[in-house]
């Protein structure tokens, strides 16, 4: 990731004739990316109108109390033309996992790029912020969260990638012996634009970066900070097993004939209908699977306090009615349906937190 | 390429999951029909469409393969090809390791991406030209077309 030598003021389409790449080349990865933003294929012109003019933004990422999991998502994506174009279309000033400088002197990169870019430049975190003795986690001597206060102090967008920058994550789990936070939870006078996950789909996070890159603004939000574009809808709203669901067959255990047939992994504790994610369309490994087409449960990774629902395989989220009776009302309203048993998890993990359910090894092996 | 790649996951039984291939093919029978009366085309990102194991197969499968097959080489290759249904064609993108990056159905008399590009056109004349004001004998070669125009 070195900085590219060419000038900062150059546009991304002057970038790329520069580097003798076509336009045709160019009309296909604006094909790519309308694909990987889930926007419309109507839109690849506007796309490539406002990509062709787009400038490289300044980024600092910031990783705290995280484990890298984020960044390897992001540098392992499958796409690796697209997204190195997108990597090599924004001016990564400050990384300190992929940045070769190292303690002062990377310190002083940082420093630079937000004299430099003032109020234009884009903060990424990763990890969360350990509040409980800041010398749980520090950079250079300096605190996560002095760290994160001074770098968001003249970021023109922060975006929180990863379920413990956007929620706490796993260190924020049950009992926090850090007293971790999100980034949310500190800054409060900047829009902060939530791409949770554990790790997040790396499409969706160079999603987001190209959202800003086309258009210069933050894109649309759920009431949680997400990217509506891609946590608009269930995993159980867009799952292809969401049939069976329907009709109320389900694999009781990860062995018998329903989870040979490929039935609802409902009762096998999928999360799937209170988790807002786009695993069930983008998919994972370069769109080939994703967890629950491999035959596992969602876990609810991109949720608030997912490691704290009350084990991964317990169906805590079991309506009390019968569940064919519930069946037969979500298959005549498919969508409400979904959204009221979604409801329904949420409410019942609520009180799941209030318990405090721990996972056991029990329940793993259940 | 031209060989779609089978999920070596589909434990699926029967027809019973393919519940989104009838809405796909219906979608695209108006499109084309809209594309008939209008000249209006359209285009499906199948990437946006939670498909079960084995479903963009049955797509592909009941599409078919027509007349016209073309390849890019642009960031990698891309294959488009028209199907068995005139108007209806398919478009894959690839990045350099081969892996699928985007899959559309367009339905359209001729998939733009195929179409040269203004900008490239302007670039390869620009090319042309550096090309014979270096070629010996290339002034007399113009004035001689010139003539005969
Ligand atoms: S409960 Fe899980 S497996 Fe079943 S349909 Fe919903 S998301 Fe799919």
């Amino acid at each position: 990731m070195t900085k590219d030598l060419s000038p900062k003021d150059k546009t991304l389409g002057e970038a790329l004739r520069s580097q003798g790449i076509s336009r045709r080349s160019f009309l296909k990865f604006c094909a790519a990316t309308a694909s990987m933003m889930a926007l419309p294929p109507a839109m690849i012109p506007t796309i490539a109108h406002a990509l062709e003019k787009a400038k490289r933004p300044s980024v600092i990422w910031l990783s705290f109390q995280e484990c890298t999991g984020c960044t390897e998502s992001l540098t392992r994506a499958h796409a690796a033309t697209v997204e190195s174009l997108i990597f090599d279309s924004i001016s990564l000033d400050y990384h300190h996992t992929l940045q070769a400088a190292s303690g002062h002197a990377a310190e002083a990169a940082r420093e630079a790029a937000m004299q430099e870019h003032k109020g234009k430049y884009l903060l990424v975190v990763d990890g969360s912020i350990p509040l409980g003795n800041p010398g749980y986690s520090t950079i250079a001597g300096i605190s996560n969260v002095d760290m994160l206060i001074d770098t968001a102090k003249h970021a023109a967008a922060i975006i929180s990638v990863g379920s413990c920058a956007a929620f706490g994550g796993i260190p924020n789990a049950k009992p926090n012996p850090t007293g971790a936070v999100a980034v949310s939870d500190i800054i409060k006078d900047k829009k902060i634009i939530n791409v949770p996950g554990c790790p997040p789909i790396p499409v969706v996070i160079t999603g987001v970066l190209t959202h800003f890159l086309t258009f210069g603004t933050i894109p649309e939000l759920d009431h949680l900070g997400r990217p509506k574009v891609f946590y608009g809808q269930s995993i159980h709203d867009r799952c292809y097993r969401r049939p069976f669901y329907d009709k109320g067959l389900f694999a009781e255990t990860f062995d018998d004939e329903g989870a040979r047939l490929g039935w609802c992994l409902f009762k096998l504790g999928c999360k799937g209908p209170s988790t807002y994610n786009a695993c069930a369309t983008t998919k994972w490994n370069g769109g080939v699977s994703f967890p629950i087409e491999a035959g596992h449960p969602c876990i609810g990774c991109s949720e608030p306090n997912f490691w704290d629902g009350g084990g991964f395989y317990k169906a805590l989220s079991m309506p009390t009615e019968n569940i064919s009776k519930t069946a037969v009302y979500t298959a005549a309203g498919a969508v409400a349906g979904a959204a009221a048993v979604g409801i329904m998890n949420r409410y019942t993990r609520g009180k799941a937190d209030d318990t405090h359910e721990k996972a056991t090894i029990d329940d793993l092996e259940k | 390429m031209t060989e779609s790649v089978k999920s070596p996951f589909n434990i699926q039984i029967g027809d019973e999951l393919t519940w989104n291939v009838q809405p796909i093919l219906h979608e695209i029978r108006h499109a084309l029909r809209t594309l008939l009366e209008t000249g209006n085309g359209s285009i499906i990102d199948l990437r946006s469409i939670p498909l079960a194991p084995g479903e963009e197969d049955t797509i592909l499968d009941a599409l078919g393969c027509g007349e016209v097959h073309a390849k890019l080489n642009a960031l990698g290759p891309s294959e488009i090809y028209e199907t068995r249904f005139s108007g209806v064609w398919m478009v894959t993108h690839y990045n350099a390791e081969n892996d699928v990056i985007s899959r559309f159905i367009e339905i359209t008399r001729f998939p733009n991406i195929l179409e040269s590009q203004r900008e490239d056109m302007t670039t390869s004349l620009d090319a042309l030209e550096a090309l014979l004001d270096t070629t010996p004998g290339s002034d007399k070669t113009e004035t001689h077309a010139e003539t005969n125009t």
